[in-house]
């Protein structure tokens, strides 16, 4: 299956892609006919200011709202023709979902948050154990498996959150805002472990950021505005003005 | 990879399983009740007190048959029975709006600030059934078991307060009268206690189901977009 699906060379298609909110009766237009094409195993970021609709593109790619009109392929498969058990499916087993809040359910501990995705999956209880410690581990937890969210920092939770992503090994990791709602350099270790992850395992990473720290290892940069991609840069052609930016020492 | 790209119409490579055993769904409910316990109780207290009036109500129209009872002997006075017949059916079907209320509100409270929680576990490859099991399971739980305490705590309450002004043995020959006539059929009080936990559990359930059920109906993003 997996042998044949990577035949296709874009992961991620969009295709005139639009969606059109109603608010106050005024039609808006937080996508405005968006083409994207991300190849496999690349780090994608998606930038622009607030409302300029990069969540919004990143909701349709995910799979967790429907455009208005146009079309989202996941490994050439249109999102739109999938009924909702496939849909289901393709969210566990295809995405990983990382958020700018975390989400972590605050009941669960962290090896319960980890291995939820894996439980929907039909894996069995002791080998998703074993893997969700094994990937605590390699986001730096292995000890606080059984910490609930709320014992945990911010950055301890979106380590968390990012160990569940990867839980059944997804082809596309889908990240909005990622670092967010961390400080500076919690945010630069997120960035740090995503970048490694996308490396080693050879997962997408699309990420829909202002964080211009995302810049620095992003392989190529799609700036919105107003609901249109304004351009798309290659990582070549951007690193240069980056730690200018930033005011950081390099 | 000859550089064309072929759309795929079969869907190929993407499957449908999706589990959640009951056994995790007995587990996550368990985990929902008791790591937020605080915020459980107050749930229970709407189910709790709804259910605790109304039994108390009907405790206390079948205990006012009997004192009534009592006097008449005593005194040689007619209870004004019609009277009384009228006062507990507006007293019981007022004590079932409480109980309605208080328990919907309870419920609606308890899903709806846990909207976010919904789409992240959609977004896990959570099917919508699974969001709505693990809520209704919730509730049937905190429903019946808030039920069945109202239901003790109410007319435990009422027996104490008959029990001083008539004494210990009348006031337990109560359980047997009927309290009720539903349709020309009367319900003795025992019954009537039975129906109204019963019927908390089943408005607590009834009360969780719609919302649970919208909220996973939602497109993930708009669930998670909520915030409370």
């Amino acid at each position: 299956m997996s042998s044949q699906a990577s035949v296709y060379e874009y992961i991620v298609r969009t295709k005139d892609l639009r969606k059109i909110y109603t608010m106050g009766g005024q039609e808006v237009h937080a996508l405005d006919g968006v083409d994207v094409d991300i190849r496999r195993g690349e780090y994608i970021s998606i930038m622009g200011p607030s409302g300029s609709g990069k969540s919004t593109l990143f909701n349709m790619i995910g799979g967790l709202d429907k455009p208005s009109t146009g079309t989202v392929f996941i490994d050439e498969v249109d999102m739109a023709q999938l009924d909702a058990f496939e849909l289901a499916w393709l969210r566990c087993r295809k995405l990983g979902y990382i958020f700018q809040s975390f989400n972590l359910i605050p009941v669960m501990t962290a090896l319960e948050n980890v291995t939820l995705p894996m439980i929907f999956a039909g894996m069995a209880s002791d080998e998703s154990m074993d893997k969700g410690m094994e990937l605590l581990k390699v986001v730096g937890l292995g000890e606080r498996y059984d910490h609930k969210p709320t014992e945990l920092s911010g950055g301890q939770q979106q380590r968390v959150a990012i160990a569940r992503a990867f839980a059944n090994d997804p082809a596309i990791i889908l990240a909005d805002e990622p670092t967010g709602n961390l400080d500076l350099r919690t945010g630069k270790e997120i960035i740090t472990l995503l970048k490694n992850m996308n490396e080693e395992k050879n997962v997408t990473v699309i990420s829909a950021t202002h964080d211009l720290k995302m810049i620095d290892v992003s392989d190529r940069v799609l700036w919105i505005r107003d609901g249109q991609i304004d351009r798309v840069e290659e990582r070549a052609d951007i690193k240069l003005s980056v730690g200018k930016m930033e005011g950081e020492e390099n | 990879m000859s550089g064309v790209i072929t759309e795929r119409p079969d869907k190929a490579g993407i499957q449908r399983q999706i589990v959640l055993p009951w056994s995790r769904t007995f587990q996550m409910t368990r985990e929902n009740i008791f790591v937020r316990l605080g915020r459980s109780i107050i749930t229970a207290s709407g189910i709790f007190l709804g259910i605790a009036f109304m039994s108390a109500v009907l405790f206390g129209a079948a205990a006012t048959v009997v004192s009534g009872k009592i006097a008449e002997q005593q005194l040689g006075v007619v209870a004004a029975g019609k009277d009384d017949q009228a006062r507990t059916i507006w007293l019981v079907t007022m004590s079932l709006i409480v109980a309605t209320v208080g328990i919907v509100n309870s419920m609606l409270m308890s899903v709806t600030e846990r909207y976010k929680e919904i789409g992240t576990m959609k977004c896990l490859g959570a099917l919508d059934k699974f969001i709505v099991r693990l809520f209704v399971l919730e509730a049937m739980l905190l429903g019946t078991l808030a039920s069945v305490i109202g239901a003790l705590v109410g007319t435990g309450a009422i027996t104490l307060i008959y029990a001083a002004r008539i004494g210990i043995g009348p006031t337990l020959s109560s359980w047997g009268v009927k309290a009720l006539e539903v349709g020309g059929v009367a319900v003795p009080l025992w019954g009537a206690i039975l129906v109204s936990v019963l019927l908390g559990g089943l408005l607590s359930v009834a009360a969780a189901l719609y919302p649970a059920w919208r909220a996973a109906k939602m497109p993930p993003a708009a669930a998670l977009r909520s915030e409370f």
